[in-house]
């Protein structure tokens, strides 16, 4: 077969794939942004830190509580869900009929508490979190050797993506929640309990990020700053995407990760800043984001 | 004039040996400024603190009339942070010397700040080599390692183990590109092949795609020249993509103890890597592990806290002899003139442009099965003697050469 | 970068009370030096500016910038590179910074403000760290180490500013200059189409005014004067480094403008020496700084928006008006 750009067509397709594991987090973080947005038009500056939460959580039951990785992929996004409820009843909801940016900015500073305080408790070198005994090793693809545990990154991210996507846009549940983004008062009048469907939808946007951390702790090292810098590029994703669909959140992720992946085979150097130059074209090209309405 | 004033003193100091018990103390106050909250909190951090005051009480520094006092900060890895507290400290606060300080760009201005106020700068935890090159003071003595020293180190040794071939991973800023240039030097002069390298941006979190382009190098190294989170992070993901498991060995450029410990030994196996010191080596250093570890929620010592250790008794020693510690400038001449010995790095000197030149060592990361328990992590693979370990005084263009 | 007189301000009508503190504050900081240590005043003043400069655009066109730092640290950087690498005087080295200040804020304000509210926040974040990168990777800023030791050569061949006490004069009045234009700028027919921008842009645009000019000017002056800021700084500490173009950075320059008061002539000053006064004595916390940075953020925005010089006026309004 003959090289592309000189690369081997199987090593292109290894660096595919491996674009695409990256795009999970992308997805999945980006996803839940776009649900908290939706309803209360706050960007959650806390996102990436509630990512960090995610894996730390995972770490301690393990070490604290030898509770292992299958249990914590469904304990970890319960309780740090329930932080975000805690922070939605006694902070947030006092913001929203304010400018959105207080909104921001009190994520913001929640964003530090949170990272400082994991700092101070457990350094910043990181903690290691092993892969789980059922996913180690890992399969020959002929082009490449994929860790299961990466495949079943991507297979579970797909399906949590799909499945989400699917409850908000198909669902009774669903209708109530985009109708409460279009106009509160009405679905009120309705006898929905509004404030407790937005409390409930920022607890299940934390609990993605949680999820997601806890799927990224047996890849990358788990650390207090995991998630400060990834939230920045995730924002970017946010804006190439626009935040009008849900669909659109999860295609934008996937797609901008494959992109970075093969940044990284054929310019390196521009691999962290490949995502901003995509957003600046984006903006210049349609300011609203690739599946966004204008605002 | 100087034979007159050095008369003067010697006259002082016999006074003094025979006026012992009634003599006036020589006060020392010591600032380790260090990282306390963040990267190399572990492997500096607080442990350069209690290796500080471990050197002052075992050199018996109250018995000689010395009294010495402790100030600590933490430098944030904040260059402007760490010069103004350096600044602070020696208006101020009446601090003599400066111990520690890993994070070169912080060890930089603090070089420079040292030499403008002539107190003393003893760096254990920065790895510029440009502190004994173009950017030597008169004031500061390197003591633990260097960018050369650690690149020299590896790349010469597993050359001459048969890793002829290197692909290199490099992280894309200057310290990387540093590591880079002078370990492809030593490559290519041991008669080894560099076979290509990929730069990868800093705080990478997925080294996964650099890692398969560095497989299909068929290189028979991997050189890490990165540091910290992205060193981990590519470790930790080579053991996921089975790279050690096939073959390909990896040599870490700038690797501590400490990450090693964080990594744990399933991932990190194998591991080359170059270091000044390592715990398990001697009678005194395990001894001194031991009641380091006890006092430090069992870190054991890394190089840096034994270059801390090692330098602040030294320094002890010189103040000493000159009493005062208020020249900085004359008691670093001293530190020069006075041949090292210490119980961790052994005896050693320190060369014109403040380096100070003990035996490195190559260490390999033990399998677990070989482990005998926690933090019982190296194994030594080669002893690089003093002589050849650290950059020749001709190369490095400090103007305190020859001049 | 004219220093606009400050009785031309006077003329367009400054209320008493604010040339009563604006006198108090001008002779406080002639005498400052004298009782704290000039550097650590220095510094202060040089972010009292880059807090004044952000102000101007959160505070009178309620654009959130999140990505100043781009402005302050690629400033640095420049204004550093000249005057150590090619040995410009310190005045061009800082007036170069200010100019790369200024074609910065031309290409990120033109791209920012094709979006409103939050998205304009995360496109200055995104734009800014893609420029933290750049400076990362580029060599001339030296990686991690940064630009050091920057000389203090002569101002205008013949002024010393090597001591501290001197050079603490000259920033000083770079910083009254900055502060001075900003009045101005706030209190001109510009300045007044701004804040109808903040209060209501559509019925700007209805008006007819082309609210997009109006933005990007105003950002320009804003970058510019961040810019000012951060080449300056340059010479105080005479280091350049990674710090200035962090996102941290950008975020403690919205923390000074918070605490201070938004929109408030004197807020970011005070902002500027609460936050820089707190990092320098609390320096031996190390990581408890950012929690505390955090906390902060949270209690002013929950229940102090107005921020400390917003709530002393509101208090005096209150009082004055009973």
């Amino acid at each position: 077969m003959p090289d592309i750009f000189g690369i081997p067509p199987q090593a292109l397709f290894g660096q595919l794939l491996l674009g695409l594991i990256n795009g999970a987090f992308y997805a999945l973080l980006s996803l839940g942004l776009a649900v908290i947005f939706g309803l209360l038009n706050i960007i959650n500056f806390t996102h990436g830190a509630q990512y960090m939460m995610g894996a730390f959580v995972a770490w301690m039951l393990l070490n604290w509580l030898g509770v292992g990785y299958w249990w914590a992929l469904l304990i970890v996004p319960v309780t740090v869900g329930l932080t975000g409820i805690l922070i939605e009843r006694t902070m947030l909801h006092r913001l929203y009929k304010l400018d959105h940016l207080y909104g921001l900015l009190l994520t913001f500073g929640i964003a530090l508490i949170i990272q400082g305080v994991f700092r101070n408790q457990f350094g910043s070198s990181g903690l290691p979190y092993g892969i789980p005994a059922q996913l180690r090793g890992g399969t020959d693809l002929g082009f490449m050797f994929m860790p299961n545990y990466r495949g079943w990154v991507v297979v579970v991210s797909l399906v949590v993506c799909l499945a989400t996507w699917f409850v908000i846009e198909k669902t009774k549940l669903g209708s109530y929640l985009r109708a409460a983004t279009e106009n509160p008062a009405l679905v009120q009048s309705f006898g929905i309990n509004v404030p407790r469907m937005i409390t409930l939808t920022y607890g299940f946007g934390v609990g993605l990020a949680a999820f997601t951390g806890v799927l990224a702790a047996p890849i990358y090292q788990v650390s207090p700053l995991m998630g400060a810098d990834l939230i920045i590029i995730v924002f970017a994703v946010v804006v190439i995407g626009g935040m009008g669909s849900i669909m659109g959140s999860i295609l934008t992720g996937f797609g901008l990760g494959i992109i970075e992946g093969l940044t990284k085979v054929f310019y390196p150097e521009a691999s962290s800043t490949v995502i901003f130059v995509i957003m600046v074209i984006v903006l210049l090209i349609k300011p609203a984001g690739l599946f966004g309405r204008a605002r | 004039m100087k034979t007159l004033k050095s008369a003067l003193l010697g006259a002082v100091a016999l006074a003094a040996v025979a006026a012992a018990p009634a003599m006036a103390q020589t006060n020392v106050k010591i600032g380790v400024l260090s990282d306390m909250s963040s990267l190399y909190t572990d492997l500096a951090g607080a442990g350069s603190v209690l290796a500080a005051r471990m050197a002052a009480d075992d050199f018996g520094a109250a018995a000689k009339g010395i009294r010495v006092e402790f100030v600590s900060a933490d430098h944030q890895n904040k260059a402007d942070v760490g010069s103004n507290i350096a600044r602070q400290w020696y208006d101020r606060d009446g601090v003599d010397m400066i111990v520690d300080v890993p994070n070169s760009g912080v060890a930089l201005a603090v070089n420079g700040v040292t030499r403008e106020k002539n107190k003393v700068f003893l760096v254990s935890g920065a790895a510029t080599s440009a502190l004994t090159g173009e950017q030597c003071s008169p004031n500061t003595v390197h003591w633990t390692y260097d960018t050369w020293a650690l690149a020299n180190g590896t790349g010469k040794a597993i050359v001459q183990t048969g890793g002829d071939t290197w692909f290199f991973l490099t992280a894309d800023y200057a310290f990387g590109h540093q590591l880079e240039a002078d370990t492809t030097n030593v490559v290519k002069a041991m008669g080894g092949r560099v076979l290509g390298g990929v730069r990868a941006p800093l705080n990478t979190n997925d080294f996964s795609s650099f890692l398969l382009q560095a497989q299909s190098s068929r290189a028979k190294i991997i050189g890490l020249a990165n540091a910290g989170g992205d060193t981990v992070n590519s470790i930790k993901q080579a053991a996921e993509f089975g790279i050690v498991r096939r073959g390909q060995s990896l040599a870490g450029l700038l690797v501590f103890l400490t990450d090693v410990h964080g990594l744990g030994l399933e991932t990190a196996q194998g591991l080359i890597m170059t270091e000044a010191f390592y715990w398990d080596q001697s009678d005194a250093s395990r001894a001194f592990a031991k009641r380091f570890a006890a006092a430090n929620k069992g870190i054991h010592p890394t190089m840096v806290h034994a270059g801390v250790y090692s330098s602040v008794t030294h320094y002890l020693k010189a103040i000493e002899a000159t009493k005062s510690a208020a020249d900085g400038k004359a008691v670093v001449e001293k530190m020069k003139a006075t041949p090292t010995d210490d119980p961790l790095f052994g005896k050693g000197e320190i060369r014109k442009d403040g380096r100070k030149i003990h035996d490195m060592y190559l260490f390999e990361v033990k399998k677990p099965s070989e482990s005998k328990g926690a933090w019982d992590y190296y194994k030594t693979r080669a002893t690089i003697p003093a002589a050849q370990a650290f950059r020749p005084l001709n190369e490095g263009k400090c103007p305190l050469v020859g001049g | 970068m004219s220093g606009e007189p400050a009785q031309a301000s006077n003329e367009t009508g400054m209320p008493r009370h604010q040339r009563l503190i604006l006198g108090a504050l001008v002779a406080a900081l002639i005498v400052l030096p004298y009782i704290l240590y000039p550097v650590f005043l220095m510094k202060v003043l040089c972010f009292a500016l880059f807090a004044c400069a952000f102000n101007l655009l959160i505070g009178y066109v309620g654009l959130l910038s999140f990505g100043h730092a781009l402005f302050f640290g690629w400033a640095a950087y420049v204004s550093a590179h000249s005057a150590k690498v090619w040995g410009w005087p310190p005045e061009f080295a800082i007036l170069g910074g200010a100019a790369t200040a200024f074609v910065l804020g031309i290409a990120v304000g033109a791209l920012a403000i094709r979006r409103q509210g939050i998205y304009f926040a995360m496109i200055t974040l995104a734009l800014a760290q893609m420029a933290f990168f750049f400076a990362l990777q580029a060599p001339f800023t030296g990686g991690e180490d940064g630009i050091q030791a920057v000389p203090r050569r002569p101002l205008f061949g013949f002024i010393d500013i090597s001591n501290d006490t001197t050079f603490y004069y000259v920033v000083l009045t770079v910083f009254l200059a900055g502060f001075a234009l900003i009045y101005r700028i706030v209190h001109s027919p510009f300045g007044q189409v701004l804040k109808a921008i903040r209060e209501n842009e559509p019925r700007t645009i209805s008006l007819g005014y082309r609210v997009n000019h109006y933005k990007l000017l105003a950002f320009v002056l804003s970058a510019s004067l961040a810019g000012l800021a951060g080449s300056t700084k340059v010479f105080v500490t005479q280091l350049a480094s990674l710090t200035d173009v962090q996102w941290q950075m950008s975020g403690e320059v919205v923390l000074m403008t918070l605490v201070g008061g938004l929109g408030t002539m004197f807020g970011p000053v005070v902002g500027a020496f609460f936050v820089i006064t707190m990092q320098t004595y609390l320096a031996t916390m190390g990581e408890w700084v950012l929690v505390i940075q955090g906390v902060i953020f949270v209690i002013v925005v929950l229940s102090f928006r107005r921020g400390i010089v917003g709530e002393i006026a509101a208090w005096w309004k209150s009082r004055n008006g009973a």
